[in-house]
């Protein structure tokens, strides 16, 4: 087996792992009803991670995912509120999301300051824009919303695919596209990999950092989509710290934070992870919400020392 | 080299001046308290009230202690070229474990041994996956970041963890108490300044986590032992997290692992930059630190004062970090000097 497959082999073996403990434990766990609900309630942190993938492929980080996030959900609530349909409003967030992105990405070459930097006063500023935009929780009412959470697949067994998910599958899939069979996903690659060599090699490395951050604006806008539109309402402080759980997501699925290795499959992994977590200690119902946060990062931790190892050991960029 | 010498001399001192590193910082606070005068004509007053000193610059002073002493620690990290991501949640632990034991019934003085100790025991860990385990700092930091505060939450439900509140004549002292006229945080907060100062300063530390952070291998290969180096430098940001930590939980009488010092971590970084430190290492500035962190609360303290609604603050932040970042980055300096000289022509 090809070594770069390691870090997404080791993913996919841990989640089956707590799935299966998760049957062991709890009869009813292993039915497709518990993964579609997985699927369907971690559907906006999954879209956000897929995002973060690339910048954490290209070797950046994005910070402003979280408020993102929250501006989204808290515009299409107060554009709802004003008579706007939600599909109009959701179009012109998403464009939003790509010139924001597309801005963080040519400040941070073009005045080649660290990403952190630049994408964490990305963050504050969108947070200062959802209170600015309303500081009150506003509910969005439009009809489409009622049929949004109506769509449903339904799946052997009880389960079913909500609508959530199937936006959140097509843009997995998009992304898987994007990242492994055009030349902008083989760029991300290169400039993860070596910047230097890939600029030697005729990368342009302005145009693929806007094009890379553009992309991960879209992602974090079409999350804050999802959710306003899960959630049915908009709240100013809505994805606070949901960077971390996207990076921490990204982490889990195999990605590199070193950049250049890394799939963007492993974050749907990674995703489900950090909600199969969730939803056990949900089950178990006498453990506190604080070992969700405990158990995260000890996951988190085993997976960054394996990491770590991986490439110690093995050359998984095969610049040997 | 010589002809750049020349230059430097033969400039006007106002030139100089601006050349200077520590201007700009201070340029920026004196602008924020000119501009807090002319919105409230008793900005500058100080009065006395039951016996300590009250007063708009002294509040600036006041509120700026927990951020600046982070801030320090993470000008120490920055200065080996890492960074702490988790003193929010060393915060959050440090006030679980101070409520926690209060209620266990230790002695108000053990119990701030205690949280400094769990502190360093977070910074310690930081250290051994920065320094020994050799993981990214960003990455390595955010292990403790997702689950500290899980573990501040799990502290409070040792007892209970209904009702983590707590009465303390100490801890009250440390939070709005007062020793000749000066609030005892400020007295205490100097004190920590000092002796970090004569620790950085006046021994070879300072030295050797510059060293470090402008190479480590050439440090190494120098006899500098480039790990052990940076593992003092995390315990130190935990335990100044620590300290904090302690004010503010002070400040609460209780302990709220969720969302106590949500952000400081953001603001210390933001306090380092302003003062003039880069993330790319191997600089310590601690007195422009300080300065960065009184600027920051400065402009928190003038919008709460100006009338404009509190939401503007992050806005305001966000606009003055840009500024800050802009003026600091060579392409964009350039750019507008380009385009100022145009408009004289």
């Amino acid at each position: 087996m090809n070594k770069k497959y390691l870090p997404l082999a080791a993913t996919i073996v841990v989640f089956i792992a707590i799935f299966l403990i998760g049957g062991a434990t709890y009869n009813n766990f292993l039915s497709t009803r518990v993964l579609g609900n997985i699927l369907a309630d971690n559907s906006f942190i999954i879209i956000a991670a897929i995002g973060a993938t690339f910048v954490i492929l290209s070797g950046g980080i994005d910070l402003s995912v979280g408020s993102m996030i929250g501006f989204v959900g808290i515009s299409m609530a107060v554009l709802d509120s004003m008579g706007w349909h939600p599909l109009v409003t959701a179009m012109a967030m998403l464009c939003f999301g790509v010139m924001f992105g597309a801005l963080q990405g040519y400040i941070i070459d073009f005045c080649e300051i660290q990403p952190f930097i630049v994408t964490l006063a990305g963050l504050f500023l969108l947070r200062g824009a959802c209170f600015m935009v309303s500081v009150e929780s506003v509910p969005i009412q439009h009809d489409f919303v009622d049929t949004y959470a109506a769509a449903k697949i339904p799946l052997p067994g009880k389960g079913v695919l909500r609508s959530s998910a199937i936006v959140m599958l097509i843009s997995l899939g998009l992304a898987i596209v994007i990242a492994h069979f055009t030349r902008f996903g083989t760029n991300v690659y290169a400039i993860g990999g070596d910047r230097e060599s890939a600029r030697l090699m005729g990368v342009n490395i302005r145009k693929t950092t806007v094009k890379i951050y553009a992309l991960a604006g879209f992602y974090s806008a079409l999350a804050g989509v999802v959710y306003a539109l899960y959630t049915s309402s908009g709240y100013p402080l809505a994805g606070s710290t949901l960077e971390l759980s996207a990076i921490a997501a990204v982490v889990l699925g195999g990605t590199l934070l070193t950049g250049g290795v890394g799939m963007v499959a492993g974050t749907l992994f990674g995703g489900m992870i950090l909600g199969l977590i969730s939803t056990l200690i949900i089950f178990n119902g006498s453990l506190n919400s604080a070992w969700i946060l405990i158990i995260s990062g000890a996951l988190l931790f085993g997976f960054i020392v394996l990491h770590r190892f991986l490439v110690g050991s093995f050359d998984l960029r095969g610049a040997k | 080299m010589i002809t750049m010498d020349k230059s430097t001399v033969s400039k006007p001192l106002l030139n100089r001046m601006m050349e200077n590193r520590a201007v700009w910082p201070l340029l920026a606070l004196a602008v924020i308290l000119i501009v807090d005068g002319f919105i409230s004509p008793n900005f500058y007053e100080i009065r006395i009230v039951e016996g300590r000193l009250f007063g708009n610059l002294v509040d600036i002073l006041y509120r700026a202690v927990p951020t600046a002493l982070v801030a320090l620690g993470m000008a120490v990290v920055i200065g080996t070229k890492g960074i702490d991501l988790s003193v929010g949640s060393i915060i959050a632990i440090s006030g679980a474990v101070i409520a926690w034991r209060i209620q266990m019934g230790d002695p108000h003085l053990v119990v701030m041994f205690y949280a400094l100790g769990a502190a360093i025991l977070c910074g310690a860990w930081n250290g051994f996956l920065v320094a020994v385990l050799g993981i990214q700092p960003i990455i390595a930091t955010l292990i403790l970041m997702v689950s500290g505060r899980g573990i501040g939450m799990l502290i409070n439900s040792f007892y209970g963890g209904t009702d983590p509140s707590f009465e303390s004549a100490l801890l009250q002292g440390m939070s709005t108490g007062s020793i000749w006229l000066i609030p005892t945080r400020l007295i205490v907060a100097v004190g920590v300044f000092l002796v970090l100062w004569l620790v950085i300063r006046r021994t070879a530390l300072g030295l050797f986590v510059e060293a470090v952070g402008g190479n480590a291998a050439s440090a190494n290969l120098a006899g500098v032992n480039a790990r052990l180096i940076t593992f003092v430098a995390y315990v130190l940001c935990g335990l100044l997290a620590g300290w904090a930590g302690i004010i503010l939980t002070a400040d609460t009488h209780t302990s709220d692992p969720v969302s106590v010092a949500m952000y400081i971590e953001l603001d210390a970084i933001l306090a380092v930059v302003i003062g003039g430190g880069s993330l790319a290492g191997g600089r310590i500035y601690l007195g422009m630190t300080v300065i960065g962190a009184l600027v920051i609360q400065a402009l928190t303290t003038s919008i709460l004062i100006s009338g404009l609604p509190p939401e503007y603050n992050l806005i305001i932040k966000a606009i003055v970090v840009l500024f800050v970042l802009l003026l600091q980055s060579k392409n964009a300096r350039q750019k507008i000097g380009q385009i100022f000289s145009r408009q004289k022509q």
